[in-house]
């Protein structure tokens, strides 16, 4: 019981807290709208290419936008404690990490699914994209399958984080790895065989391509083996961010080395 | 203001967020390029390279530039620059060129890049022309971002505010976006943003076309703006954060 309230109630202020220096108008400013500018850039930089249709990078780029807040939401898990100089007694307290760090993923995935549901909502409507109704459920699921991909590799980013001071720095370099190496911007038959090989690995790779197929009509049960293959690696991430966290969390005890990344 | 300008020069080259800001866009957007766009070695490639470049500048001018009093403000000093003889606008504008100078590893990683993985040939058609262009660009940029920093001196997330032009602007300046693709209103908004002009400068005298210097003259004049509005935006903030007493933004 003492860890499932630690999973939620813990997880939920700590997300506010995250939250704590914006004002409610900040978020749009900070999260909604420049999901929707970097969308655009990619629309007219894929219309100037002639490599794919509107569509391709509005579904692309909608579930990536889930991956922003999933970074960076999780990179201030730890660089947040460290500003506020409650990083030491984190470490020190009794509290179950993975209940910890679980919690705190909670929000963050909720908030990946609310930016790219807007995103997509939006850019739809604006560029013209028109969702089959009987994709929306799929696509629905298909979100929420790739934000918490994206919070898994987030808490990757989480645990670096207990290395080194620069999240940001690390948030950043994993979401142009995203944009680039993913399947999102540039279609994987235009990258080297290994790089596309490599894509594989990543999030949002499965979960664009199970979007883009439900946009052009796929069913549920077309796409249902890319979700699993998103879920997999976000699963995947997830345990190599726990594990990470701990394993780092050790060598910071061991070797008094926590303030010093 | 050389002296300053040196000092915070030296200080953003040893931040490694600084310098990730503006070493990764070139190496990200050049190789968006290249596999978009398929450009080979030629000379689009390194306009390609160059707009990467420039991007890198405005990436940095949106990410630091804007919040330029926000990182005085954390370090408990802004009270005291204000309050010191010294007009505020000598200290901010050094500091806000700056930031946009360290762009100038931007375009070296740039173009390093692009020559030693796509082995591009660096042929600038009109030298003199591009020597001029890219410190005039660097100080037309900074002064942009002298202006968001004197603009938003009294929002605690200036940082964040910034950020919020970086894709806009990305896209609007005809970096890697052809603007014949783009909505024919938003030419003319691009029109006001120092990089539209900096970026036909760097293209017309690394090519040999268009008017490099006329681009060049744009720059200044609307750096002229910049810094014009930029002083009124401080004079105006500062007073009113003076008198009521919310120059720390504490309460």
């Amino acid at each position: 019981m003492r860890s499932l309230r630690l999973l939620t109630i813990g997880g939920y202020i700590s997300y506010r807290a995250l939250f704590g220096w914006l004002n409610p108008y900040m978020y749009s400013f900070t999260t909604l709208l420049p999901s929707l500018t970097q969308l655009a850039f990619f629309v007219y930089l894929g219309r100037a290419a002639h490599v794919g249709s509107d569509s391709y990078y509005v579904a692309g780029n909608a579930l990536l936008a889930a991956a922003t807040p999933s970074l960076f939401g999780m990179g201030q898990a730890i660089a947040g404690e460290r500003y506020s100089q409650t990083l030491a007694l984190l470490v020190v307290s009794p509290a179950s990490r993975v209940a910890v760090f679980l919690g705190r993923a909670l929000p963050a995935t909720a908030n990946g699914i609310f930016v790219s549901v807007w995103t997509f909502a939006i850019a739809s409507a604006v560029f013209g994209i028109s969702i089959p109704g009987r994709s929306l459920a799929p696509l629905a699921l298909t979100i929420a399958v790739t934000s918490f991909a994206c919070v898994g590799l987030g808490l990757f980013n989480a645990a670096l984080g207990l290395r080194w001071r620069e999240t940001g720095v690390l948030g950043n370099l994993l979401l142009y790895v995203l944009l680039i190496f993913a399947g999102v911007n540039v279609p994987l038959d235009r990258l080297p065989v290994w790089l596309s090989t490599l894509a594989q690995g990543l999030p949002v790779t499965h979960g664009a391509k199970a979007a883009r197929q439900l946009v052009n009509g796929a069913s549920f049960n077309h796409v249902a083996p890319l979700i699993a293959a998103e879920a997999l690696v976000g699963a995947c991430y997830t345990l190599i961010g726990i594990t990470a966290l701990r394993l780092f969390e050790f060598e910071a005890r061991r070797g008094a080395t926590l303030e010093v990344a | 203001m050389a002296f300053g300008l040196g000092v915070h020069f030296k200080m953003l080259s040893r931040s490694p967020f600084d310098l990730w800001v503006v070493v990764a866009s070139p190496l990200i957007f050049a190789t968006l390029a290249h596999f978009l766009f398929a450009y080979g070695h030629g000379s689009r490639m390194l306009v390609a390279a160059l707009a990467s470049g420039v991007m890198g500048i405005w990436s940095s001018t949106t990410a630091s530039g804007a919040g330029a009093l926000q990182t005085q403000r954390r370090l408990g000093v802004l009270e005291l620059l204000v309050a010191s003889p010294t007009p505020f606008w000598e200290v901010l504008l050094p500091i806000s060129v700056a930031i946009s100078a360290i762009g100038i590893y931007s375009l070296a990683v740039g173009l390093l890049y692009v020559r030693l993985i796509f082995g591009v040939a660096i042929t600038i058609h009109e030298w003199v022309a591009f020597v001029v262009a890219v410190p005039t660009m660097i100080a037309a940029i900074g002064a942009l971002g002298f202006l968001f920093a004197s603009a938003l001196v009294r929002f605690r997330s200036a940082f964040m505010l910034g950020n919020l032009f970086e894709w806009p602007v990305w896209m609007i300046c005809g970096l890697l976006i052809p603007v014949s693709v783009l909505p024919g209103w938003l030419q003319p908004v691009s029109w006001l943003f120092a990089p539209t002009w900096g970026m036909d400068a760097l293209r017309g005298a690394t090519l040999g076309s268009g008017h490099p210097w006329a681009d060049i003259g744009m720059c200044t004049l609307l750096a002229g703006a910049y810094l014009i509005a930029g002083a009124l935006f401080l004079r105006f903030f500062l007073f009113a954060a003076r008198a009521k007493a919310t120059l720390a933004l504490t309460s």
